[in-house]
C-alpha cells in the first residue's frame, strides 16, 4: 500500500507543480539579490541572505530560510488535508476499504508519502538552490565555509564544506519533523471532514492563529506549547557551537503534537462511517 | 451468502435501515428493489463494513462482518454508489494500483488480471486516455471490472448499469448472468423495476428503511388464478362461462379458473374462437406497489 500511495503521488503533476513552486521563491529572490547586491540590514530579512552575496554555497541555507515559514507548511498542509478527504470526495476511498486496505495501513501508507513528499521539497529546494547560489554569487575556495555574522554570535567562524553539509542535513531532519507535525493536524482533520479544501484550510488556520500569538507578548504564557513557536530553531545549527536547546524543544513538541493528533485521527477515521 | 438479523442504522433522529433481515443464498441473482432514499446503499455499505451498524447481525460468506470484514472482502467484488477512479490516470493505471492496493495475487500476473477484467467488461480497445476523458458509462465498466479483477465468489453492485445505454445494459445483463453461471453470488440494488425483473432470481424491497418483501421472483409472480382470453366471440363466451367472468374490457376477458389449457379447451368445444389465453401473473410493478406505501421523494402537506 505505502508502494501504491508514492506511485500515486509522483504520478501526480501537482506534486511537481508544488515542488517547482517552492524551488522558484528563493530563485525569485537570488535573481533580485544579484542584480541589486542589496543585502538586507542584518537582523532583518530572511536569515542568511547578507551572508551569501559572499558565498553562494550557503544559500541552500538561506532558501530554507524563505521558504520555511510560509511556503512548505501551506503546501504540506493542502497535500495532508487532501489525504484521505480527496479520496472520499473522489469516491476512491471506498473501493480502497473495499479492496481490502485497512484503515490503519491506509493512514500509515498516508504519513509516510507525505514524509517522501517534505524529503523531495526540501531536496528539490536544497540543490536548485545550492546550484543557484554558486552560479549567481559564486563560491568561496573550499578551504571553508565562513559562518555569516548575522547568525553566528561571533563572525569569523569557518566550517569545513563538509560541515556544512552535516549541518545542512541536520536542518533538513528538524524541518521534516516540523513538516510532519503540521500534516498530523491536516491529516486529522482530513479525516473529520469529506472536504480536502476544509482540512487543509483548518490545519493552515492553526497555523496562523499560532505563528500570530509567537509574536504576541501577552501570549508568552502558551509560547512554549505553539507548533510553530520553535519552527526557525534549525537556524541554530548555524551557529557554533551548534545550540541545541530550542532544537531539541522543538523536536518534543512537534512528537508530542505527532503522537496526539496522530491518534485522534486513527481513533477517528477506524470508527467512522464512510458515507461518500 | 449474506444474512442480516434486525440490522439497523441510525444517523441521529433519522432511521436510515430499520431491523432489516435479509437472506441471500449461495447461487442466487439478488435483487435489492427500492425507490431512492430507501436505505439500499447504507445497507450495502453495512455489509461492505464501511457504515457500522447501530444495531442487528450482519454475515457474509458466513463471517461476522465487520469484524472478520478482513477475511471477506477479498472473495467480495463491489461497486457502490457510482466507479471512484482517479481522473488523472487511465483506466488500466487505475485497475493496476487498485489490485496492488490490496493483498492476494502476485505481481507477475497482474497484467494479466487487469486485461480479463477490461475485456470482460468490454473495455479490450481501452487506450491511454486518462479517466477524465471518459464517458458515463466508460467510468460504470470500468467500475465492474473494479470489482470483477479478483475473480470473486459474491459481487455486491449497487445501480450496476447507472448511465449505460440500452445495449450496454444489456451486455452488463448478460455478462452478470454468465458469471452467476459460473457460480458467483450476484447481489444488486436498483431502483429500476424491469432491470431487477430482467435479471433476479430472488427480490428485495426495500421501503423507507425496512424490507418489506423478500421472496424468489417465481413466487412473487405466480399465477393469481385467473385467465386471460382474447375472443372475438365476447358475448357467447360471457355466456358460456356463466359468473365467473370478473372484466370484459373490448376483446379480453378476465376470467377466474384454475387451468388456461382446460378453460381454452372449454370454450372451443362450445364453439367459442379464441385468439389468446393465458394464465394471469402478477407483474412486479404491481408487487413492488402493493408493498410499498409512497413514494420517498414525494413531500405532503401536513
Amino acid at each position: 500500500m505505502i508502494r501504491v500511495e508514492l506511485v500515486k503521488m509522483f504520478r501526480r503533476p501537482r506534486t511537481y507543480v508544488v515542488a517547482a513552486l517552492l524551488c522558484g521563491l528563493p530563485l525569485i529572490v537570488a535573481v533580485f539579490l544579484a542584480t541589486t547586491r542589496i543585502p538586507p540590514p542584518p537582523g532583518q530579512g530572511g536569515a542568511f541572505l547578507s551572508a551569501v552575496l559572499s558565498n553562494g554555497a550557503l544559500y541552500p541555507a538561506a532558501a530554507m530560510a524563505l521558504v520555511m515559514p510560509v511556503f512548505l507548511p501551506v503546501s504540506v498542509a493542502v497535500l495532508a488535508g487532501d489525504a484521505v478527504a480527496g479520496e472520499a470526495s473522489a469516491g476512491t476511498l471506498r473501493y480502497l476499504l473495499v479492496r481490502p486496505v485497512g484503515r490503519t495501513r491506509l493512514l500509515v501508507a498516508k504519513l509516510v508519502a507525505l514524509v517522501a513528499f517534505v524529503l523531495f521539497a526540501i531536496v528539490a529546494v536544497l540543490v536548485t538552490s545550492y546550484l543557484t547560489g554558486v552560479a549567481l554569487f559564486g563560491s568561496e575556495p573550499a578551504a571553508g565555509v565562513a559562518l555569516p555574522a548575522d547568525v553566528t554570535s561571533m563572525s569569523g567562524v569557518t566550517i569545513t564544506p563538509a560541515g556544512l553539509a552535516l549541518r545542512l542535513l541536520g536542518t533538513v531532519a528538524y524541518i521534516v519533523v516540523s513538516m510532519l507535525g503540521v500534516a498530523a493536524i491536516a491529516l486529522f482533520l482530513s479525516t473529520v471532514t469529506d472536504s480536502a479544501l476544509g482540512a487543509a484550510m483548518g490545519a493552515l488556520a492553526v497555523l496562523v492563529t499560532s505563528q500570530v500569538l509567537v509574536t504576541l507578548d501577552a501570549a508568552a504564557a502558551v509560547q512554549p506549547y505553539l507548533p510553530t513557536r520553535y519552527w526557525l530553531a534549525w537556524i541554530d545549527f548555524f551557529r557554533d557551537p551548534i545550540l541545541w536547546r530550542d532544537i531539541e524543544r522543538g523536536v518534543g513538541i512537534q512528537v508530542v503534537y505527532l503522537l496526539v493528533l496522530l491518534g485522534a485521527a486513527w481513533a477517528n477515521f477506524t470508527t467512522r462511517d464512510v458515507t461518500n | 451468502m449474506i444474512v442480516t438479523r434486525g440490522l439497523t442504522k441510525t444517523y441521529g433522529r433519522v432511521t436510515a435501515v430499520d431491523g432489516v433481515g435479509l437472506d441471500v443464498h449461495a447461487g442466487d441473482r439478488y435483487g435489492l428493489l427500492g425507490p431512492n432514499g430507501s436505505g439500499k446503499t447504507t445497507l450495502v455499505r453495512m455489509l461492505l463494513g464501511l457504515v457500522f451498524a447501530t444495531r442487528g447481525e450482519i454475515e457474509v460468506l458466513g463471517l461476522p462482518v465487520p469484524r472478520r470484514v478482513r477475511d471477506v472482502l477479498p472473495s467480495v467484488g463491489a461497486m457502490v454508489e457510482g466507479p471512484g477512479a482517479y481522473p488523472h490516470l487511465s483506466g488500466r493505471a487505475n485497475l493496476t494500483l487498485f489490485d496492488a492496493a490490496g493483498p492476494g495475487g502476485g505481481r507477475r500476473d497482474r497484467r494479466r488480471r487487469v486485461d480479463e477484467a477490461l475485456d470482460r467488461v468490454g473495455l479490450a480497445g481501452i487506450d491511454r486516455r486518462p479517466v477524465r476523458a471518459y464517458s458515463l458509462g466508460m467510468r460504470q465498466r470500468l467500475g465492474l471490472a473494479a470489482a470483477l479483477l479478483r475473480r470473486p465468489r459474491l459481487l455486491i453492485l449497487d445501480e450496476p448499469t447507472n448511465g449505460l445505454d440500452p445495449r450496454g445494459i444489456r451486455e452488463i445483463r448478460d455478462l452478470l448472468t454468465e458469471l452467476n453461471t459460473d457460480g458467483t453470488t450476484v447481489f444488486l440494488s436498483s431502483h429500476l423495476l424491469g432491470e431487477i425483473e430482467a435479471l433476479c432470481t430472488r427480490v428485495g424491497v426495500m421501503d423507507r428503511g425496512r424490507l418489506v418483501l423478500q421472496d424468489d421472483l417465481a413466487t412473487l409472480r405466480a399465477p393469481t388464478g385467473r385467465v386471460l382470453v382474447g375472443t372475438p366471440d365476447t358475448d357467447r363466451a360471457v355466456a358460456l362461462l356463466d359468473g365467473r367472468v370478473e372484466r370484459s374490457d373490448g376483446g379480453t376477458l378476465t376470467v377466474r379458473h384454475p387451468d388456461p389449457a382446460a378453460l381454452n379447451a372449454e370454450l372451443v368445444a362450445a364453439g367459442v374462437r379464441v385468439s389468446a389465453v393465458a394464465a394471469e401473473r402478477r407483474s412486479l410493478e404491481q408487487v413492488v406497489l402493493d408493498a410499498t406505501t409512497t413514494s420517498a421523494d414525494r413531500v405532503e402537506a401536513a
